[in-house]
């Protein structure tokens, strides 16, 4: 099940967003299927009565004031990294046909 | 010219007998002349320098200047510092310049400590060689055909060759200890939350700390001390220890209880030279007084497969927001938005980085969920209960750092899954969220072995107490 083919890497390289060459989507056929194979050996790992850990230190629900801070940056500083702008806001290709 | 310890440094330009312009100076030369092992992606000389004459200035005037005055540092250049683009070595944050720092960078700053520069790694933290930096490899300060380790491997490299008494790096599964080991520096990986990740790029959120690469333990700690505590800005951040990390540590051996990692000292890969030295460094621990004893940690050999799940996947999460529609490389022709996403990451991301989003996408996608990304973070809490079972007998653990001493530059590079085994005796320790440190133990064949010795979460005073201790035998 770990081998994977080339429309398995175009269709993950469409969920990610990511404009693959064909050499690139060759290569990841078969450097994402040894990963994946090299993982496999989960599958006989014993976990009976365990649950999945997503936190270490065991933190939960960190809350603070919903309160404005000012941290010293102008949106214009912020908006000044931006490819395109306008009116103050980032400029973006267009959506709906 | 080397450096004086840190402490001595500070207290030197408090008392005005040395000034930070020519800390500073001293730094900028020797970053200067040693350009050819490309340890530093960008220099921050304009403000270092606005900044030392800032320090000299108050010192002239009697005000107090912080504990680490004049000290200068070298930041990975995945820590947004002003004075030079933060580009995580990518060609995706190229041209990038922070619009506000790293937490960890304020601290240092309100110190007296100065950034001089950023250092070089491979980009957005993917990688143990320094070699999938998008400004070329680093190399290795005992043997220029050899890689200084990684991702943190220009900041290892930068402290080997002098350029500063200290670097930050970053460590999400051995990316400050396994370059420690390879150039032979001391590199502390904190406790989860020790430090604040704000303003550094993220990789992977559940493991990434910030921490210290030094010559000495006493400097690392020095400079830990700074670093470490809550920050309103990471949510994750835990309380520090109210001894601090610098002062009064507890260097003794005699009847600590240390437990050497049988799955780590028997791996098949463990090359026999480094196995050597760790052993006749745990023989020094034993003959200062340590209770030596063997633990096993049976789920051990699993924690690679674990992290190659966990971590692609909290990276592609991560790395989703570089769209190129806010702030980084965008790509200029496209005609729809789908496609300015696509070509824009298509193009900024390297290989490892577009390798890594594929397979943490895949573990993620409706229908591998739980066969991948479920079933590694259940084997995580594992992990954890062992490495619990195992602190409930010893203080500490410790073996080697990584299976090798420094690989050839290009050794690993056709071969991911070969370069993903160089974390393999680094991510217990990032998986389970525990402190691990490296300090030098020596050479195997002329380069360095550094000896890991980790400690249970929240334990880090103690940790470089011990390896302070350590250090003095080695």
């Amino acid at each position: 099940m770990t081998d994977l083919t080339r429309d398995d890497v175009l269709k993950l390289a469409r969920l990610a967003r990511l404009d693959l060459t064909d050499e690139e989507v060759e290569a990841f056929k078969k450097e994402l299927s040894a990963i994946l194979e090299y993982v496999a050996q989960l599958d006989d790992a014993d976990v009976s009565g365990l649950e999945p850990t997503t936190q270490v230190t065991g933190l939960k629900n960190v809350m603070r004031k919903d309160q404005v801070q000012d941290y010293g940056i102008s949106p214009d500083e912020l908006l000044r990294l931006a490819p395109k702008t306008q009116d103050g806001q980032i400029k973006v290709n267009r959506m709906i046909a | 010219m080397s450096w004086l310890p840190i402490a001595d440094i500070a207290a030197k330009v408090q008392a005005g007998a040395l000034t930070a312009t020519e800390m500073v100076e001293q730094a900028l030369k020797t970053i200067e002349e040693k350009k050819e092992y490309n340890a530093i992606i960008a220099t921050t000389a304009e403000r270092a320098r606005e900044r030392a004459a800032h320090i000299d200035e108050a010192v002239k005037k009697g005000e107090k200047v912080g504990r680490l005055a004049g000290v200068p540092f070298i930041a990975k250049d995945n820590y947004l510092v002003f004075g030079a683009d933060t580009t995580a070595a990518s060609n995706m944050l190229k041209g990038f310049t922070a619009p506000y720092q790293s937490t960890v960078i304020e601290r240092l700053e309100a110190e007296g400590a100065i950034c001089v520069a950023k250092a070089n790694l491979d980009a957005f933290a993917h990688g143990g060689s320094t070699e999938n930096s998008d400004f070329g490899p680093t190399k290795n300060p005992h043997d220029k055909t050899r890689v200084p380790g990684g991702s943190s491997g220009g900041s290892a490299a930068a402290v080997m060759l002098d350029m500063a008494p200290f670097a930050l790096g970053s460590d999400t599964g051995g990316s400050i200890r396994q370059p420690a080991s390879f150039t032979g520096s001391v590199g502390f990986k904190p406790t989860y939350g020790l430090t604040s990740r704000s303003g550094v790029v993220a990789m992977a959120s559940s493991t990434d700390v910030m921490g210290p690469l030094a010559r000495t333990v006493d400097d690392a700690a020095l400079v830990f001390d700074v670093l470490a505590g809550p920050d309103p800005l990471d949510s994750t951040t835990i309380a520090r220890d109210q001894d601090g990390y610098a002062d009064g540590l507890d260097t003794s051996l005699k009847g600590k209880k240390v437990g050497v990692v049988k799955e780590y000292m028997e791996s098949e890969g463990i090359d026999p030279g480094v196995k050597a030295q760790i052993e006749a460094a745990i023989e020094k621990m034993r003959t200062a007084g340590a209770e030596i004893m063997q633990v096993s940690l049976p789920s051990l050999p699993l924690a690679l497969a674990v992290y190659y799940i966990v971590v692609p996947a909290e990276l592609s999460s991560n790395l989703s927001r570089h769209d190129g529609q806010r702030y980084e490389a965008s790509y200029k022709d496209a005609s729809s938005l789908e496609e300015s996403y696509t070509k824009s990451r298509g193009r900024g991301f390297g290989n490892e980085a577009k390798r890594r989003i594929m397979i943490g996408t895949f573990v993620l996608s409706s229908g591998y969920y739980d066969a991948y990304y479920r079933k590694a973070q259940t084997v995580r809490t594992k992990l954890i209960n062992e490495f619990n079972e195992a602190f409930q007998k010893v203080d500490f653990m410790v073996g080697p750092t990584a299976p090798s001493t420094a690989f050839k530059l290009g050794e690993n590079t056709s071969d991911p899954l070969q370069m993903y085994l160089t974390d393999v005796m680094t991510v217990g320790a990032s998986l389970t969220g525990v402190p691990a440190i490296v300090i030098p133990a020596g050479t195997s064949q002329g380069l360095p072995v550094g000896l890991q010795i980790m400690a249970q979460q929240r334990a880090d005073r103690a940790l470089f107490g011990i390896a302070k201790g350590t250090e003095a035998l080695l």
